[in-house]
């Protein structure tokens, strides 16, 4: 009804073509790849580079301004599959006035979660970004670190089937780094596809698959061991920047 | 209901923050204390010197409220004057009275003037004269000039305050980006803004009813309508204010640029409610006030409070409110179209 994948295929997406442009400028240009059900895979480049422009435009809250995006066989922005898809923003939306607790029960019900099933979710994911502890404390007092695990949580609430992270682990400390990567793996196995940005060179290699942007143009596709190899070098920053016409 | 969702974490959001709550509820009626204890009290007495006056004409003021002091000069009573220690003095020149007046408040002037002609009046007149009947159709003899305005202070603050708080808070959820990701869920826009609607209007009831329960029995403003209507004309009037407040703040990229709305929003508005005559103004200006809600508001809530009319006399200024808050809604989900584009 809503998408032609099943929750045991998994969800792709296919951009195609995509350019974006904001008054005259091309912030995105001929943006053309796949993200395969169930893998994770991530988007690598500079700040500035266009990444959030292009996850927006997968997340169904911006539209290309020509190519097309396809999400779950459906294209985009489709108003009916946001409700499939996790978003978490490169800036953390929260309301800093209310608690944890709160902002949770808030997005929850704007998901359609209730009832005990609800209560049972939020405890989960808050677990799962160990922030139980801290559940009922105000926004306003959270780090900058526990907001990034708060925006994670709450885009984990709905158990999407997509879930588009945008520089999930900024500000977050090494330990609980590697926990939330173990977490977004098992998600990946049981057959969520996530879609990752990062700028940070050393997580892009835990991702099964590797887009690299560079000033809006997707230099290169291919796992992190593909794209090493085809750059002849041995770290994917050094692939970055043979790929991007810079030799190092 | 997703609606519901945004309307419980609106009220969330105001029991977490006191200092707005308090604004919006312990504010108006502060204020309305005030404007009630400087507006009711008494009539001023003036204070007028005598200089030389013959008894008959002291006897004949003294009946008038006014108080009288004797001077033995016109020097000393000028002095006097001067020193604002006298509102005006009389002295008797060739057989007929000469009045000074301090002059510098017109008001002073006036219940000065009406005394002495009251007074003149009084003795021309003689023991048989005629005294006309006079009866009002509204209003009453002993009504003050906040029983006038006091209606028109009630629409104000339930157009002010949410306003203000619902555009700061609409500008909030712009400006922290909680937006861009309330827009990230399958919320549909005009669920946003009814939510909004829903969510304050809720709350602005509750500030209605108490406003207007506190003007009526504290106050003792008069109130010759019935309750319902008043709370309905709030309602509307302050659903108004929501969607307008909510509409602005689009264009508006601060609290601090929120707050330049006021001048150029409220502020007119004020003056078009009928605080001052409109009938005196020029043509064209008593049109600008067609386009103001409080305008609408004030004139509703007057005909229920003063003239105690009922719910068909005020229907079609509920309506034109009704009109102007459909309008803003409409607008508000078209401007939402920037933050998602289905
Ligand atoms: N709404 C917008 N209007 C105009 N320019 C924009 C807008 N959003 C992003 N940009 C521009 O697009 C470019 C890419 O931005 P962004 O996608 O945020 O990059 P990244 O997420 O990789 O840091 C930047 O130069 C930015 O200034
Ligand atoms: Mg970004």
């Amino acid at each position: 009804m809503l998408g032609k994948g099943s929750r045991e295929e998994g969800w792709g997406i296919q951009v195609s073509h995509v350019d974006r442009k904001f008054g005259k400028r091309l912030v995105l240009q001929d943006i053309h790849f796949e993200v395969k059900p169930a893998e994770i895979f991530g988007l690598l480049g500079p700040s500035g580079s266009g990444k959030t422009t292009l996850v927006k435009l997968m997340a169904g809250i911006d539209r290309p301004t020509s190519g097309t995006v396809v999400v779950g066989g459906v294209q985009m922005p489709r108003l009916d599959m946001l409700g499939k898809i996790g978003y978490m923003a490169q800036s953390d939306a929260l309301y800093a006035e209310l608690t944890a607790k709160e902002n949770l029960d808030f997005f929850a019900s704007l998901f359609g979660l209730r009832g005990r099933g609800r209560r049972r979710r939020i405890e989960e994911v808050m677990e799962l970004v160990h922030l139980t502890d801290s559940m009922k404390k105000r926004v306003s007092t959270y780090s900058g670190g526990m907001k990034r695990r708060l925006s994670l949580a709450i885009a984990m609430l709905h158990r999407p089937r997509i879930l588009i992270l945008d520089e999930p682990t900024v500000g977050i400390d090494p330990a609980l780094r590697v926990s939330i990567w173990n977490e977004l793996r098992d998600m990946s196995q049981s057959g969520t596809t996530i879609l990752v940005t990062t700028h940070v060179m050393d997580e892009a290699e835990k991702c099964h698959r590797l887009g690299m942007l560079r000033d809006g143009r997707l230099i290169a596709v291919g796992t992190p061991g593909e794209l090493k190899a085809n750059a002849n070098v041995t770290t994917i920053e050094e692939a970055f920047l043979a790929f991007g016409g810079v030799r190092g | 209901m997703r609606v519901c969702a945004l309307v419980v974490r609106i009220w969330r959001q105001f029991l977490h923050d006191k200092r707005t709550l308090m604004l919006m509820l312990v504010a108006p009626i502060l204020i309305l204390t005030l404007v009630s204890l400087v507006f009711n009290g008494n009539t001023y007495k003036p204070k007028i010197g005598t200089v030389d006056v013959p008894a008959m004409v002291t006897q004949r003021l003294a009946h008038e409220d006014v108080s009288l002091v004797s001077y033995s000069s016109t020097n000393s009573a000028l002095e006097a004057l001067k020193t604002q220690t006298i509102d005006a003095y009389i002295s008797w020149q060739d057989g007929r009275p000469a009045v000074v007046l301090e002059g510098s408040d017109p008001s002073k002037n006036k219940a000065i003037l009406l005394d002495l002609q009251q007074m003149a009046e009084a003795s021309s007149r003689g023991p048989t004269g005629i005294q006309p009947k006079i009866t009002y159709l509204y209003g009453s003899a002993n009504m003050s000039s906040f029983d006038n305005f006091g209606p028109v202070l009630i629409g104000f603050f339930a157009f002010f305050f949410v306003f203000l708080v619902a555009g700061i808070s609409f500008l909030k959820e712009r400006t922290t980006g909680t937006l861009q990701r309330l827009v990230a869920t399958p919320i549909r826009r005009w669920e946003i803004v009814a939510g909004y609607v829903a969510g304050f209007g809720l709350f602005t009831t509750i500030q209605a009813i108490l406003i207007a329960w506190f003007c009526v029995d504290i106050l003792g403003m008069m109130m010759n309508g019935r309750l319902i209507n008043l709370l309905l004309i709030t309602l509307l009037l302050s659903i108004t204010a929501l969607t307008l407040g909510t509409f602005l703040s689009s264009f508006a990229n601060s609290e601090f640029q929120m707050m330049q709305f006021i001048p150029l929003v409220i502020v007119p508005q004020v003056f078009f409610s009928g605080l001052f005559n409109i009938d005196t103004m020029a043509v064209w200006l008593r049109w600008l006030s067609k386009i103001m809600p409080l305008y609408y508001g004030a004139d509703a809530m007057r005909n229920v409070m003063i003239r105690g009319k009922g719910f068909t006399d005020i229907v079609m200024d509920l309506a034109v409110l009704l009109a102007f808050s459909l309008v803003f809604m409409v607008l508000n989900v078209l401007t939402l179209r920037k933050y998602r584009h289905v």
